[in-house]
């Protein structure tokens, strides 16, 4: 799991003191801005193009039609299966997860429309435990897969997760294999599956199912890649350039097919979306 | 509570006795033999109470037996298969055709080195892209020509480095799930010394996964765990705990097929054994899944990675 640092996308919760104050501070830039003009903006500071984070609700809304979101996620939620205990109970650390997002995992399937084509939609969202894989979302992908499958409509997966949830131990670990495992289903039945890695892509679900898509787009601004520069610096000590593990260095050196701003990601899936349906 | 060293070390003051019992002709014979008890019966308590740190460090010993002494040991003809086309031929995965019983595989084996010169070549066994794109390259000879896999799992992990990560390393891990799902063969896989997560995974997708009793399984390693989530290094022994990395548990919890029983203090202490146990069990899975037909192995492998995970299913919704 890479180690999550603000640099590119800064947090900030739109909906906290909402009435206090209808003015935010932007991290990046320093002017204040008004909050709705940022929420009306895709989380961007209208100053100076700061991307703030998105929730998933909030980048679901982002990218598909109006009126057509249904939640159809399995009821599932995370088991402990290890008896996990770091500083914090695994449960505890769970439930305070789904308190502070309101949501009961780290990512939502959806069924949605996106310019008129029917999608099955997985947003993971990075409150949640750092959005990481754990039995819960590695089922939930498959699911969502099958669901397509049984739809024979495309997935479309956002990615936003550090990678593995450690505190399933091996089990998250084979989520890695279960979701490849799906996904070559998907591919069997000549469905598309369109990638959108967002801040972050690391570790297990960039070396696992982000990493399998059809076409991968990356959000700009996005954090892609396996081991966390941290790790890096630790074991091996080597320099890293600047653009390391951004979205540029993925394209750069070609594991992914095109990066898009956040603003333009509705219509870039759209235009992808076309082709692949067009061609049945 | 002893430890290894105090065990090594008395051991070893048992050997200095042998030799002047021979040169001296002083008869320590009586001495020798008590020891040689007292020693047996340390050792046998010590490696029934092993914590799963000391499991760790057993899984890292650096007398423990690696993938080409395995390969020496246990198949006829290693015939090794170099370069992924690409890029290069990475040393710390390597692979090749062999002949197990007699029978033709394509082995995959991950390579420790033994000596820090070796060590610069084989990275301690970390792979680079290089080297999983090099696996899936045997994959596909082995699903061409229907040689079953045998994959021997030793790494710390998938090598971090700016080089490996210019090369996509995740992607080429996502690109060996991938193919091993659906890879026309029988496929089993061994884990010898650590399986350090989707550098383990990446060529240990298979129909039957074993595992030496003292060797490791895990999405981290404790190492790594202690630092992410209790953020304090010395918390290594308790993450190594928490993780149940060990083969016995992972049995236990039902994700791989066998363990393979060790001699007290590990592989090394008695190659030979455990090197011959290895090789019965891989062809007795081999036989057994190779009697299938392929879509039914497929649909097993299938089945068993798709019901992997555990979580609680709501009944209010």
């Amino acid at each position: 799991m890479a180690i999550f640092k603000d640099r590119n996308y800064l947090r900030v919760n739109l909906d906290k003191d909402a009435d206090e104050s209808l003015w935010m501070r932007c991290k990046a830039c320093g002017e204040l801005v008004f909050k709705r003009r940022v929420r009306e903006n895709s989380n961007i500071c209208p100053h100076c193009g700061e991307y703030f984070f998105l929730t998933a609700r909030e980048r679901i809304e982002s990218l598909i039609d109006e009126g057509t979101f249904k939640d159809i996620s399995k009821p599932i939620v995370d088991a402990d299966p290890l008896g996990f205990q770091d500083t914090k109970p695994y449960l505890e650390r769970v439930a305070e997860a789904q308190e502070a997002t309101g949501l009961p995992s780290a990512i939502i399937i959806a069924s949605a429309a996106v310019a008129g084509i029917p999608i099955v939609l997985g947003v993971m969202d990075f409150r949640f435990i750092g959005g990481s894989m754990g039995s819960v979302m590695g089922e939930q992908i498959s699911y969502a897969m099958e669901e397509a499958i049984g739809r024979r409509c495309p997935f479309v997966l956002i990615s936003s997760s550090g990678g593995a949830r450690i505190q399933e131990g091996i089990f998250s670990l084979l989520q890695m294999a279960k979701t490849a495992a799906v996904r070559a289903c998907l591919a069997e039945e000549r469905l598309p599956f369109i990638s959108i890695m967002t801040y972050p892509t690391t570790a297990g679900v960039q070396a696992s199912i982000a990493s399998l898509g059809d076409v991968i787009i990356a959000e700009k601004g996005a954090m892609i890649g396996f081991a966390g520069p941290r790790v890096i610096q630790s074991t091996i000590s080597e320099q890293l350039p600047a653009n390391y593990q951004t979205d540029s260095f993925a394209y750069q050196h070609g594991f992914i097919d095109r990066v898009a701003n956040r603003e333009d990601l509705r219509q870039e899936l759209g235009k992808i979306l076309g082709f692949f349906v067009e061609a049945r | 509570m002893s430890d290894e060293k105090t065990l090594d070390l008395l051991e070893a003051k048992i050997q200095e006795l042998r030799e002047l019992n021979k040169k001296d002709g002083i008869d320590l014979s009586n001495e020798i033999l008590r020891l040689e008890t007292k020693l047996e019966s340390l050792r046998a308590e010590f490696y029934a109470n092993l914590s799963d740190w000391e499991r760790v460090k057993i899984a890292r010993h650096p007398k423990r037996p690696y993938a080409l002494d395995y390969l020496e040991a246990m198949f006829t003809d290693f015939y090794e298969l170099h370069g992924d086309r690409l890029v290069g031929d990475d040393r710390a995965l390597l692979v090749g055709l062999a002949r197990l019983d007699g029978r033709p595989v394509a082995v995959l084996a991950q390579q420790k080195g033994r000596s820090t010169e070796e060590n610069k070549e084989r990275l301690f066994g970390m792979a680079r892209p290089q080297g999983y794109r090099k696996a899936r390259r045997a994959m596909a000879l082995a699903e061409r020509f229907s040689f079953p896999v045998v994959s021997l799992i030793d790494t710390p992990g998938a090598y971090p480095g700016l080089e490996a990560e210019a090369g996509n390393i995740g992607g080429a891990i996502a690109e060996n799930l991938l193919a091993m799902a659906r890879l026309r063969v029988p496929i089993v896989a061994a884990v010898i010394g650590e399986g350090g997560s989707g550098g383990a995974l990446a060529i240990g997708v298979a129909d039957r996964v074993v595992m030496l009793e003292n060797s490791i399984y895990s999405v981290i390693s404790p190492e790594g765990a202690a630092a992410i989530l209790w953020k304090e290094k010395e918390k290594t022994q308790e993450a190594a705990r928490a993780l149940n990395l060990t083969a016995p548990r992972l049995l236990e919890l039902g994700v791989i097929d066998e363990v393979l029983p060790e001699p007290p203090g590990g592989a090394h202490r008695d190659f030979q054994r455990i090197a011959g146990l290895l090789k019965q069990s891989l062809v007795r899975h081999l036989a057994e899944i190779g009697t299938l037909p392929i879509a039914d192995l497929l649909a097993a492998r299938y089945r068993r990675y798709r019901s992997a995970g555990r979580y609680r299913t709501l009944s209010d919704r």
